[in-house]
C-alpha cells in the first residue's frame, strides 16, 4: 500500500488558560487514506474540532502549543508557515462546518463566495470562475443554480445553505474534505440527502472525507474507518464495522448501549454511561474514562488509575483501542507496532510527574 | 425601497411633532413672563401690553400653540409684520425671525461636524482595525492606552492648551474662527482646523476602541473562519470580510453622534467662540429667548431623525439582509 | 385504557395561527400557521411521542396543551372540562396537574437562583405545602432525579448539561403533575448522557404513572419511550398510531422517508431499510401547500393530493392507526408504486 493521504502523528494541542492548561487534544494518531471517508466520533469537549482545526491552522493561535506531525502527501502541516496552509486551504483540503447559516458570509452572492474560492486558486477569470460556481452548485443539486447563484445565503433554506458549502468546498476538487458535523443542525431528512450526496461527490472525485459527528447512526452508515475520541485522545480506531460490531473499547461499548436505534428490539433497556465526561482541566489520571468505566481494574495499583493506556491492536485488520484491559490481551497489530515506536519518542509529560 | 423611505420620513415628521409639542409645553407654560423679558428695561405698562399682543402672549396657551403650528405651515402675523411660512416666531431678544437665525448659523455647526467625522471616523476606525489586527502587541496596547487617554480627557481642557501650544506658541495653526465657506475656502478650512482636530481627538478615540471591539468580534464569526478556510490571504479576509461585521456597531454610533454634533457642539462651539446652533442654544437659554430655544430644539430633533434615517440606508448597503 | 372516564388529555381541532412575519416593508406577510388543526389523546400514564421537522408546529402544539400559548381554534379539554380559553385563575388548580419540560437546559433555569429556590417556587406559587416541609420536599425531588439533595444551595451554572436537565424535571415534578410535555429534553445533551435522562424519565413514568407528551425528532428515541407515536408535518398530524404499528407497518409516505432517512437505520430483517430520499425542504408555513401539504415532496401524490385534504382515518385493520393520505400503503407495496 502507498503512504496514506493524511499520516496525523501523536498530535498534541493545549491551550492556556486562566483555569490551567487545558490539552484538548492529547496524542492523537491516525491516516486518512485516499478517497475513503474517516469518521471522527466523540462527545461535546472531546477535542474533534480542534484536532481538525490545527490541521489547516485556522484555530486560535494566541496561547496555544501545536505538537507532534501531521503530513499531508509529503508536506507537514504542524509548524507550516501560514503561506503554506494558506496555499493547502481550500485547494487541497476543505472544510465544510456545522452551522450553514453563520458559516456562509451574510454579505456576498452564494455565487460570489464560490467564485472567490475558485479564482484565489486558479487565478481564473470572473466569468470561467462563476460558469464554475453555477456548474458546482448544480452539481450539487441546486435547483436554476444560475439564478440562485446571485442570491444571499439568507435566502436558502438549511438544506440549500450546506449544499451551496459543499459546492465552495469543493470547488477546487481538494484531496481532502473535513466535514465538522456537516449535518448536526439539519432536519433527518435533509441529513440523509445531504450525506447521500457526499457519497455521491466522493465517489465521482475521488475525496477523502474526515466526517466528524457525534451521531454512531452517521458513522455507521458513511465511514469506512473510525477514529473514537474521549477527553482529547483516540480511544478506539479502525475499520467501521469492526468498531462498531465488535467494539473494544469499554467507552466505545457504552457509547453504543446507550443510543437507542431503531434495529433494537422494542424493549432493550438503555445501558447510560454513568457520570459525566471529565474536565480537560484536570483529567483524572491514568485512563481519562476510569472514573466512568463499569470494568476499571481494581487495586490500589491499577494501571488504569496511574498509566494512560495507548492504542494498540485488537485483532487484525488495523483495529486499536487504547485500555488497559486489552494491552495485556491483544497481539499487536503490524501498522500499531510501528507506531508504538514513535510512540515511545514523546514521552507523556503528565505521567513523567506522576510514575514514582 | 421608496415606501420604506416614504415610512421613514413620516414617521420622522411624527416624532419632530412630539419633540416640538413637549417642548411648547415646557418652555411656554413656564412662569417667566415672555413679554416683560422681550419688552427690555425701560418697560411701561402700555409697551408690554402692546408687545402682549403682538407676540399673541394675551391669548390661552393651547391658542398659542395653534397659532404656532399655523405658523410653521402657513405663516402668520405679529401685530404689523407678516412671517411667512415655515414661521418659527421672532426672538424675545433681537427680535430677529427665529427661522433666519437658524439658517444663518446652521453653515457654521454643518462644517463642523463634517469637517471633524471626517478625520475622527478615518483615523478612529483605521486605529481600531490595525490594533485588532495586531491584538496583543505593543501597537495595539499603546494605542489602546492612549485612546483611553483620549476618551478620558475633556474638550475644554484639550482645546485651551491646543490653542495656546498650536496657534499662540508655535504658530502652527490659523486662528480658530469660523469664515464661511462660499465667501474663503481657505479660510473656512484654516480656521476650522484646531477646532476639527480637538473635536476630533477625543471622538477619534471612542471610535477606535469601538471599531477594535467590534472588529475582534467580526474576526471570531463562522464565516469569517469559513473565508480563512478557503485560502484566502489575511488582507482579504480583512478587508473583504471581516470589516463588514465589524462597522455595522461604528454606523450605528455614528448616527446618533453626528445627530448630537448637527444640533450643536455645544461645548467645542463655545470654546472655539464658532458661531453655529450650539452656542445659538447657550445665549437663547442664558436669554430666555423661548422662541429661539423652540427653533434650536426642533432643529436638533430634525437632525437627530435624518441622520436615524440614514443609518438605516447605510445599514441596507452594508447587510443585503436588511434589504427589503 | 380506561373507557368509562373522559381521558386525561383530549385536543380537538387545535389551531395556532402566529401573525406573519414584518418585511421591512412594516406589512404582515400572510400568518404563519404553525398548528393548523390537530387531534390528540393522552390517557393517563400514557406516553404519546411527537415527531417531526423542525418547523412542523411540535413545540407549538406543547405549548397550547401547556396553556403557555393561546389557541386560535379547537378546544383542549383535559379530564372531560374545557381549558381552550380559560382564564388565568379557572387555570390555577390545573396549572400544577400540567408540567413542562424545555429543550436546552441553560436557558430555561434562572441563573440568580439557587437550585432550592428554583424548585420550592412551584410549590409555592401553587400554594402546596407536602408533610414534612417544602424544604424536605424539594431535597426528596433532587433524590428522585438522581441528584445529591445537599446541592439546595447551588446555583445552575454549577452543574452539567445533564444535571440542569434533572433540575428542569425535578421543577415540572414539584407540584405533583398528571402530564408531562416534554420538548426535546435530550437534544441538547451529549449522547451518553441523553440515555441517562430518557432512563429516568421512564422511571418517573412508571413510578408515578406520569403521562407524558414527548417531543423530540429522533425516532429512535421515541421509539423507546413512548406507547404511540404521532408524526407531524407543517402543523398537521399525518399519521398516529401505536409504536409497534408505526415503526413496522406505516401507512404514510411521509413516516416512510423519515423513517427510511433515520442514519444507521436496518430493517427488521437486518439489513437496510428501503431508502427513500425526499427532494428538498419543508415548505413555508406561511404559504403550506393546497391540499395534501405533504404533497409537493410525495412520490405518490396524484391530481387528488392538490385538491382535497386528506382526513385522518383509521386503518381498517387497526382503529387505533390513522393515516392522512390518500393511497395509504405499507412500505413494501410503496416500491412496487414507485416502479
Ligand atoms: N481557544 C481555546 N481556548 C481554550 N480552550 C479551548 C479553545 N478551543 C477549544 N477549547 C477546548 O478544547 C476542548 C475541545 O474542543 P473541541 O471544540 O475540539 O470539542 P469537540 O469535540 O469538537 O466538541 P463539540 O462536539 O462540542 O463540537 C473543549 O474542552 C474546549 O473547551
Ligand atoms: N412566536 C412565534 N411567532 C411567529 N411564528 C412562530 C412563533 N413560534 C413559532 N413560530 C413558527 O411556527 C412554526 C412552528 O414552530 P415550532 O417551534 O412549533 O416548530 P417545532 O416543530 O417545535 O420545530 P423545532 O424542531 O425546530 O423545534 C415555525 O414555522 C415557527 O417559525
Ligand atoms: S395524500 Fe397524496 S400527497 Fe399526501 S401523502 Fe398521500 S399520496 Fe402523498
Ligand atoms: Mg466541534
Ligand atoms: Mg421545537
Amino acid at each position: 500500500m502507498t503512504s496514506p493521504l493524511l499520516a496525523v502523528r501523536d498530535l498534541r494541542v493545549r491551550f492556556a488558560t486562566e483555569g490551567g492548561v487545558v490539552k484538548a487534544v492529547d496524542g492523537v494518531s491516525f491516516d486518512v487514506e485516499r478517497g475513503r471517508t474517516l469518521g471522527i466520533v466523540g462527545e461535546s469537549g472531546s477535542g474533534k474540532s480542534v484536532t481538525n482545526l490545527t490541521l489547516l491552522g485556522l484555530h486560535n493561535p494566541a496561547r496555544t502549543t501545536v505538537e507532534g506531525s501531521a503530513v499531508l502527501d509529503g508536506t507537514e502541516l504542524v509548524g507550516a508557515s501560514e503561506r503554506t496552509l494558506r496555499d493547502l486551504r481550500g485547494q487541497r483540503v476543505s472544510m465544510v462546518f456545522q452551522d450553514p447559516l453563520t458559516a456562509l458570509s451574510p454579505y456576498y452572492t452564494v455565487g460570489a463566495q464560490i467564485v472567490e474560492t475558485y479564482r484565489r486558486h486558479t487565478g481564473a477569470g470572473r466569468r470561467e470562475a462563476l460558469d464554475r460556481a453555477i456548474e458546482m452548485l448544480d452539481r450539487v443539486g441546486i435547483p436554476q443554480a444560475a439564478r440562485r447563484a446571485r442570491e444571499y445565503p439568507h435566502l436558502f433554506s438549511g438544506g440549500m445553505r450546506q449544499r451551496a458549502m459543499i459546492a465552495m468546498a469543493l470547488v477546487c476538487e481538494p484531496d481532502l474534505l473535513i466535514a465538522d458535523e456537516p449535518t448536526t443542525a439539519l432536519d433527518v431528512t435533509v441529513q440523509a440527502q445531504i450525506l447521500d450526496l457526499l457519497g455521491e461527490l466522493q465517489a465521482q472525485l475521488g475525496t477523502a472525507i474526515i466526517l466528524v459527528t457525534h451521531d454512531l447512526g452517521v458513522v455507521a452508515d458513511v465511514a469506512d474507518e473510525v477514529l473514537v475520541m474521549y477527553a482529547g485522545r483516540a480511544v478506539e480506531l479502525g475499520p467501521a464495522t469492526r468498531v462498531l460490531e465488535t467494539p473494544k473499547h469499554p467507552y466505545t461499548r457504552g457509547l453504543l448501549a446507550s443510543v437507542p436505534r431503531l434495529s433494537d428490539p422494542l424493549d432493550r433497556p438503555l445501558r447510560p454511561v454513568p457520570g459525566a465526561p471529565p474536565s480537560l482541566l484536570a483529567p483524572p489520571p491514568g485512563c481519562a474514562f476510569h472514573p466512568r468505566c463499569d470494568q476499571v481494574i481494581a487495586g490500589p495499583g491499577s494501571p488504569c488509575r496511574t498509566r494512560a493506556p495507548v492504542l494498540v491492536g485488537v485483532g487484525d485488520s488495523g483495529h486499536e483501542a487504547a485500555c488497559h484491559l486489552e494491552a495485556g490481551a491483544g497481539a499487536a497489530g503490524v501498522g500499531s507496532a510501528e507506531r508504538e515506536r514513535e510512540r515511545a519518542q514523546v514521552p507523556d509529560a503528565r505521567e513523567g510527574g506522576k510514575n514514582p | 425601497m421608496f415606501r420604506f423611505l416614504v415610512q421613514r420620513l413620516l414617521g420622522a415628521a411624527l416624532i419632530l411633532f412630539v419633540v416640538f409639542t413637549v417642548t411648547f409645553f415646557l418652555f411656554f407654560a413656564m412662569p417667566d413672563d415672555p413679554a416683560r423679558l422681550s419688552c427690555g428695561k425701560t418697560c411701561t405698562p402700555e409697551t408690554l401690553a402692546l408687545i402682549r399682543r403682538d407676540l399673541g402672549l394675551d391669548e390661552s396657551v393651547p391658542m398659542q400653540y395653534w397659532h404656532y403650528i399655523v405658523g410653521v405651515f402657513a405663516g402668520r402675523d405679529f401685530g404689523t409684520s407678516h412671517c411667512s411660512a415655515p414661521c418659527l416666531g421672532y426672538s424675545f431678544v433681537n427680535h430677529e425671525p427665529v427661522l433666519d437665525t437658524l439658517l444663518d448659523r446652521f453653515p457654521a455647526t454643518l462644517s463642523l461636524a463634517l469637517g471633524a467625522s471626517v478625520i475622527f471616523l478615518g483615523v478612529g476606525v483605521m486605529i481600531g482595525m490595525l490594533a485588532a489586527l495586531r491584538r496583543g502587541t505593543w501597537l495595539d496596547k499603546s494605542t489602546m492606552a492612549l485612546s483611553l487617554i483620549g476618551a478620558s480627557v475633556t474638550i475644554q481642557f484639550l482645546g485651551v492648551i491646543a490653542r495656546y501650544v498650536l496657534v499662540d506658541q508655535l504658530r502652527w495653526l490659523p486662528k480658530p474662527e469660523y469664515l464661511p465657506f462660499t465667501g474663503d475656502p481657505g479660510g473656512w478650512m484654516g480656521g476650522l482646523l484646531l477646532p476639527w482636530l480637538t473635536l476630533a481627538c477625543v471622538q477619534a478615540a471612542v471610535y477606535a476602541r469601538l471599531t477594535r471591539a467590534s472588529m475582534i468580534d467580526a474576526l471570531g464569526e463562522d464565516h469569517v473562519r469559513t473565508v480563512r478556510a478557503k485560502g484566502l490571504t489575511s488582507r482579504q479576509v480583512y478587508l473583504k470580510h471581516a470589516w463588514r461585521g465589524a462597522i455595522t456597531p461604528v454606523v450605528t454610533v455614528y448616527g446618533i453622534e453626528l445627530g448630537v454634533l448637527l444640533g450643536g457642539a455645544v461645548v467645542t462651539e463655545t470654546t472655539f467662540n464658532i458661531p453655529g446652533i450650539g452656542k445659538l442654544a447657550v445665549n437663547a437659554v442664558a436669554n430666555s429667548d423661548l422662541p429661539m430655544i423652540t427653533g434650536v430644539v426642533l432643529i436638533a430633533a430634525t437632525a437627530m431623525v435624518l441622520a436615524n434615517v440614514a443609518v438605516d440606508a447605510v445599514y441596507a448597503v452594508i447587510d443585503p439582509r436588511v434589504r427589503v | 385504557m380506561s373507557t368509562s372516564e373522559a381521558p386525561l388529555l383530549e385536543v380537538a381541532g387545535l389551531t395556532k395561527h402566529f401573525p406573519g412575519p414584518r418585511s421591512l416593508l412594516r406589512r404582515r406577510v400572510g400568518a404563519v400557521r404553525a398548528v393548523d388543526g390537530i387531534d390528540l389523546t393522552v390517557e393517563a400514564g400514557e406516553s404519546i411521542g411527537l415527531v417531526g421537522e423542525s418547523g412542523c408546529g411540535k413545540s407549538t402544539t406543547g405549548r397550547l396543551i401547556t396553556r403557555l400559548l393561546e389557541p386560535s381554534g379547537g378546544t383542549i379539554r383535559y379530564r372531560g372540562q374545557d381549558i381552550t380559553h380559560a382564564s388565568r385563575r379557572e387555570l390555577a388548580p390545573i396549572r400544577a396537574q400540567i408540567q413542562m419540560v424545555f429543550q436546552d437546559p441553560y436557558s430555561s433555569l434562572n441563573p440568580r437562583h439557587t437550585i432550592g429556590g428554583i424548585l420550592r417556587a412551584p410549590l409555592d406559587v401553587n400554594n402546596i405545602d407536602p408533610p414534612g416541609g417544602r424544604r424536605e420536599r424539594v431535597r426528596e425531588l433532587l433524590d428522585t432525579v438522581g441528584l445529591n439533595p445537599e446541592h439546595y444551595n447551588r446555583f445552575p451554572h454549577e452543574f452539567s448539561g445533564g444535571q440542569r436537565q434533572r433540575i428542569g424535571i425535578a421543577r415540572a415534578l414539584a407540584a405533583g403533575p398528571k402530564l408531562i410535555v416534554a420538548d426535546e429534553p435530550v437534544s441538547a445533551l451529549d449522547v451518553s448522557i441523553q440515555a441517562q435522562v430518557i432512563n429516568l424519565l421512564a422511571d418517573l413514568r412508571r413510578d408515578l404513572g406520569i403521562a407524558f407528551v414527548f417531543i423530540a425528532h429522533d425516532l429512535a428515541v421515541v421509539r423507546h419511550f413512548c406507547d404511540r407515536v404521532v408524526v407531524m408535518y407543517l402543523g398537521r398530524v399525518v399519521e398516529s398510531a401505536e409504536r409497534g404499528a408505526l415503526y413496522e407497518d406505516a401507512h404514510h409516505p411521509y413516516t416512510h422517508a423519515l423513517l427510511s432517512a433515520v442514519p444507521g437505520a436496518v430493517g427488521p430483517g437486518g439489513g437496510r431499510r428501503e431508502r427513500i430520499r425526499l427532494t428538498g425542504d419543508v415548505p413555508s408555513p406561511i404559504n403550506p401547500p393546497s391540499g395534501c401539504h405533504f404533497r409537493t415532496r410525495c412520490h405518490k401524490a396524484r391530481d387528488v393530493c392538490a385538491t382535497t385534504v386528506p382526513p385522518l382515518t383509521a386503518l381498517a385493520g387497526d382503529p387505533g392507526h390513522r393515516v392522512a393520505c390518500h393511497f395509504p400503503s405499507p412500505a413494501e407495496t410503496l416500491a412496487s408504486v414507485r416502479g
